[in-house]
């Protein structure tokens, strides 16, 4: 994958790349190295030096029931934001696709909270499910229900997952509806003409077709769920009650500057840079196979 | 303007050798075309005189200054891509000054320079669209447009008819000579195509596989082909080769075909006598007149009305031939003509080498 | 859908009105938040109709901010607005200009290292800041960095998917161009600025939007890195104000806040759709 035509200066393209390279080194690299570093070390009590560890932190960790707790809550946290977002989101797609017009009405509308950062979509939906006067909250106690998200973690849960995936609605939206757009019409009248309707053209050519971009969007959505969504965790929730939404990604920034624990916390950010490595090759790998088809 | 000369130009991929050695003086305001088919090296000999492939050995000279280290836009040249290569977000008339005015000239002596190359094109009404607005032929002639505000020492042409339909191309060809007449810039064009290598050529430089199998005038390409390559790559349709052997002495030799048939060789030919190629061109099998004995008669397969003339294609000897004879004749398909040979036209050519024997 | 089947169709419409319905709803129960006095929001039920106090209470935000602890008294809106255009700007244009070089670099030329640096570039894509927030906030810190715009945007502005788009965009632009920009005269720079970079519009525009909506909406980073008020973003500040203990008494503020926050990414995305959109879809590949 290389042009045929180049330049030939021989200093120029140092200069060129150094910016991004400098930043890369300073910001991503050296700090990355720390975080490695830092994990396998332990500070004494007063904090003045450390001493090497070896594997103890992440021994440590996988025996702390917190972090067990922390490892248990984003699982389920991005299972439900991932599921509930792209089954919602196909739907809506394959809606909007087999309209003849309003397409580009429905997308413009929907499109928007894409652009809502994720604290703010949790003040939002926050507000919609305040305890006491919000609007949910006395629908709910006429329905018999108490509701106090701050109290109850299945409804602290819930609260975050409807904020996180509202975001994630349009994203999803905007791919499945270019992956459907993008499977040329022949292949479905073929099949109509084959005498499939429109039940089965779905299950046996749409969604075999679409299988790249979902595959994609499903670690997109992953990955989202572990990294983006801190500021919908911080904002609503705190982590709480009682640790019902700590998401790892959250703890390690408690752990780190809250409680000032530097080799636990540094032991989280490494184990979440493998997770996030992993995620980002099955990624890669997934496309490699969406270019060959 | 300058002559160009080039010295034992070869040219390498690592190990793959793509030019194997060429020689050539190009004259002042001479109009040279290169042809050849897909893969025999014309357009990487043409990219070396300009710069844009580096030159694994000998010289290329443009006036008397060995150019082999110069960038190309020093080398005073001005270059007509096959893709035009336009710039799509500038004007033809910014496309047409671009390189004017990196050179800094002032914008009155630009506007000169376009204008005048605008006149000559006709393109002044185009001056402020875009390439995207333009059709295949109007970008053809901003393509060289630019070429021509540059006024450098020589033009060069990289295949630029290749992407027109065919009635462009011929219109684009005539507009091309009429250019070359009337600037009379040294100009080496590119082309596989041998027809218009024929007609816009002083002369041809027939390339086959990195080596220059001939150059020379179009006509002398023409009659007295070097190879059998050339002989069978400038013509159309192609010249006959039928295998042939030569027997007897000078004066009453003969060239006997496969089944016997004896064609006489001119008196004046002196040729050993062994196995050779005879190349007949299509146009020098003639209808054998009144009276008169017909050298070999044609198993027609197939005819192609042309209009004036037919193709009569078949077999001689159990080798293909096509004759080329008048439409109103009236010889069509599975027909068998008496033809007669034109054995002053025809060659001989070795078997082995493909070269042309003298005689 | 190749059958006809207008029942199904009426269905797809409703489906569709109701869902844009569904997530609307939010922003509307803000509006009606913003528009009433606390007295009136703190009715029960709430009102769901917006009230008369929308623009004083947005006009309080912006010149005085809220009264409470959580982001520091009086910090107007205005000012985070300020510092979140000023963090976004700086990102999106930050980005693509270095991006715009580097991928430059890598397409046009032949060097040593090139493909070392590639590599390098790209396994940034494995290292969201949140996996690294505490030696990096040590780096900052030890630069001195805290508390500057340049803290909150230097370290944020060097990513892989902005030089992988214009990248995989270069490698589109024809060779022939580059060449007749060399028999031209122009030299690398030249034909970058002349040539590649009018070329590469769209792309830029692209990028703009989507970087410009993650600028914007930051919030981990600068959550370490601005503790004075006056270097907060409002979208951090709406985060910090969601959990403060007297929220309560500011709510239609805070609400309106919200909204200020929203506004200017939503406006971005709608207002350049298309770009966006074609953005989003090219850096997948």
């Amino acid at each position: 994958m290389e042009k045929r035509v180049v330049f030939q200066n021989k200093f120029l393209p140092y200069m060129l790349v150094a910016p991004q390279i400098a930043i890369t080194i300073i910001f991503f690299f050296w700090p990355a190295s720390q975080a490695i570093v830092q994990s396998v070390l332990r500070e004494d009590a007063f904090g003045i030096t450390s001493h090497f560890v070896g594997l103890d932190n992440f021994v440590a960790l996988l025996e702390d029931e917190y972090y067990l707790n922390s490892f248990r809550v984003t699982a389920l946290f991005s299972f439900l934001v991932t599921t509930i977002g792209l089954s919602l989101s196909l739907l809506l797609a394959v809606t909007a696709d087999r309209l003849i017009r309003g397409t580009t009405l429905y997308k413009t509308l929907l499109i928007w909270p894409y652009a809502v950062a994720p604290a703010v979509a949790g003040a939002l939906w926050g507000f919609v499910f305040l305890p006491g006067p919000g609007i949910l909250a006395y629908l709910l106690k006429q329905m018999g229900i108490d509701w106090n998200f701050h109290l109850n973690g299945g409804q602290a849960m819930l609260v975050v997952v409807i904020a996180a995936t509202w975001k994630q609605i349009s994203y999803n939206f905007l791919f499945f509806l270019a992956g459907l757009q993008s499977i040329p019409k022949s292949l479905v009248e073929a099949a109509a003409i084959d005498g499939a309707g429109p039940i089965r053209r779905f299950w046996t050519i749409v969604l075999p077709l679409l299988s790249p971009t979902l595959f994609f969007l499903i670690v997109v959505n992953v990955v989202y769920a572990f990294f983006e969504t801190f500021g919908v965790i911080h904002s609503l929730t705190r982590g709480g009650p009682a640790k019902a939404t700590e998401i790892l990604v959250y703890k390690v920034w408690y752990d780190g500057f809250e409680a000032q624990d530097l080799g636990g916390s540094s032991a989280q950010s490494v184990i979440l840079m493998v997770i996030v490595i992993a995620l980002t090759v099955v990624q890669f790998r997934y496309i490699e196979r969406k270019v060959h088809y | 303007m300058a002559k160009v000369t080039l010295k034992g130009v070869k040219k390498s991929y690592g190990q793959v050798k793509a030019i194997h050695g060429i020689d050539m003086e190009i004259r002042d305001g001479e109009f040279i075309v290169i042809v050849g088919p897909s893969g025999c090296g014309k357009s990487t000999l043409l990219r070396m005189i300009a710069g844009l492939e580096v030159i694994t050995e000998g010289t290329i000279s443009i006036g008397d200054r060995v150019v082999n280290d110069i960038e190309p836009a020093d080398r005073d040249i001005a270059m007509v891509f096959q893709n035009y290569a336009l710039y799509p977000h500038m004007s033809v008339y910014q496309n047409m000054s671009y390189g004017l005015r990196i050179r800094g000239m002032s914008k009155d002596d630009i506007e000169k320079r376009v204008q005048r190359a605008a006149e000559i094109l006709q393109l002044q009404p185009y001056l402020q669209r875009k390439p995207r607005e333009l059709s295949g032929g109007q970008r053809q002639r901003v393509a060289m447009g630019r070429a021509i505000v540059r006024e450098p020492s020589v033009f060069l042409f990289d295949e630029p008819l290749s992407n027109l339909d065919a009635k462009l191309r011929v219109q684009m060809r005539l507009e091309i000579k009429r250019l070359h007449q009337q600037l009379g810039v040294t100009s080496i064009y590119v082309t596989h195509d041998q027809v218009e290598a024929m007609t816009l050529a002083d002369r041809l430089v027939v390339m086959n596989l990195g080596r220059a199998d001939q150059i020379g005038a179009p006509h002398e390409v023409y009659s007295r082909p070097a190879t059998t390559y050339v002989g069978g790559f400038i013509g159309s349709p192609a010249m006959n080769f039928l295998n042939c052997r030569v027997a007897g002495s000078a004066g009453s030799a003969q060239a006997v075909l496969a089944d016997g048939t004896a064609l006489p060789l001119p008196a004046g030919w002196n040729v050993p006598e062994g196995e050779y190629q005879l190349g007949i061109r299509p146009e020098h099998l003639q209808l054998a007149r009144e009276g008169e004995q017909p050298h070999v008669v044609l198993e027609v397969d197939v005819a192609e009305e042309l209009g004036a003339d037919t193709l009569l294609h078949g077999r001689i000897a159990g080798e293909e031939l096509v004759a080329r004879v008048p439409s109103n004749a009236g010889y069509h398909d599975a027909s068998h003509p008496g033809l007669v040979v034109d054995m002053a036209s025809a060659h001989l050519f070795d078997r082995e080498s493909g070269l042309r024997i003298a005689v | 859908m190749i059958e006809r089947r207008p029942v199904a169709d009426a269905v797809g419409h409703l489906l569709l009105i109701v869902t844009i319905i569904i997530v609307a709803f939010p922003i509307y129960l803000a509006i009606i938040a913003a528009s009433h006095t606390i007295q009136g929001i703190s009715q029960v039920p709430m009102p769901l109709l917006p009230g008369a106090e929308f623009f004083t209470n947005v006009a309080r935000a912006l010149m005085e901010g809220p009264q409470i602890v959580g982001v520091g008294r009086g910090t107007s809106a205005l000012t985070l607005m300020s510092n979140s255009l000023i963090m976004a700007m700086a990102i999106a244009v930050g980005k693509i200009i270095i991006s715009l070089l580097s991928a430059f670099a890598i397409v046009y030329f032949r060097f040593p290292l090139k493909n070392f640096f590639f590599w390098m570039i790209f396994i940034t894509l494995m290292l969201p800041v949140e996996v690294r927030i505490i030696p990096t906030y040590k780096v900052v810190a030890d630069l001195g960095m805290l508390d500057t715009y340049t803290g909150l945007v230097l370290p944020l502005i060097a990513s892989a998917t902005a030089t992988f788009l214009f990248r995989q965009f270069f490698m589109t632009v024809p060779d022939e161009l580059v060449e007749a920009a060399r028999i031209d005269g122009a030299g690398p720079m030249r034909f970058f600025w002349d040539v590649l970079v009018p070329l590469s519009r769209t792309s830029i525009a692209a990028m703009f939007v989507i970087q410009f909506i993650y600028g914007w909406n930051q919030y981990l980073w600068p959550l370490l890195i601005a503790a004075a008020p006056e270097y907060q973003t409002i979208v951090l500040a709406i985060g910090r104000l969601m959990r403060a203990p007297d929220a309560y008494e500011e709510w239609p503020l805070i609400m309106g806040m919200a909204f200020l926050a929203l506004l200017p990414p939503v406006l971005v995305v709608v207002l350049m759709q298309r770009w966006f959109v074609k953005g989003l879809v090219e850096t997948e590949k």
